[in-house]
């Protein structure tokens, strides 16, 4: 399941759509909104995107977590929009047979989102606002 | 038939728009397309050495060839998760 949103994640009702009796480990991730960065307080973010193609890498991402790792299935969903500190911008959750490839195949999908995904966080300061470009 | 051009993030800023249509024949690889915008806005020049390109929703070179009904998007390198 791949998702772009404009409201609030539920991460738990991702997790529980995804998962069968089959399972012994689920991993969720959760990207969320700080308040500081580049040594300034971050008041919100906006997020935009590449909508069509955005969803298209988010989906080979995911067929290649399942090729690479002994997983049984994955769901990612990123939030677009203005977002406050605490929430959550991006959710990926993984579920396996066992731990390790869970685990490893969420870190996989997260680095590689933020490498390869064409959406762009605008940070607002009290003075001013902007755009990252290339991920951290 | 036409090209679409889309723009993202601060590509959007600095052009003032989110999207454009070209007519294809004028235009035979990303490269001219690239050109054509950092020639109406030079501001565009600063953003050129790390700007990315693609075309229908793949990832594109300065080199790739451009046709009709194509949608080509520039922006900065990605910033999202």
């Amino acid at each position: 399941m791949f998702l772009l949103v404009h409201d609030p994640i539920d991460s738990s009702s991702l997790q529980n759509e995804l998962i069968r009796p089959e399972d012994g480990a689920v991993v969720v991730f959760e990207g969320v909104v700080r308040n500081h960065a580049r040594g300034k307080q971050v008041r919100y973010l906006e997020y935009d995107a590449y909508e069509a193609m955005a969803l298209k890498k988010l989906e080979e991402i995911g067929a290649r977590a399942k090729m690479e790792f002994d997983i049984r299935d994955i769901g990612i969903c990123h939030r677009l929009g203005r977002m406050n500190p605490t929430e959550c911008s991006v959710a990926v959750v993984v579920t396996a047979a066992h731990r390790n490839a869970a685990f490893d195949a969420c870190r996989f999908a997260i680095d590689t989102i933020k490498k390869t995904v064409p959406i762009w966080k605008k940070e607002f300061y009290d003075d001013g606002e902007i755009w990252i470009e290339g991920a951290e | 038939m036409s090209i679409r051009v889309l723009f993202f993030a601060t590509v959007a800023e600095v052009t003032g728009m989110r999207e454009a249509e070209l007519d294809a024949s004028d235009y035979p690889n990303v490269e001219s397309i690239l050109l054509r915008f950092a020639h109406d806005f030079p501001r565009l020049e600063a953003h050129r050495g790390s700007l990315l390109c693609a075309i229908n929703s793949e990832f594109a070179r300065p080199d790739s060839p451009v046709h009709d009904g194509d949608e080509v998007a520039f922006f900065p390198p990605v910033s999202g998760g």
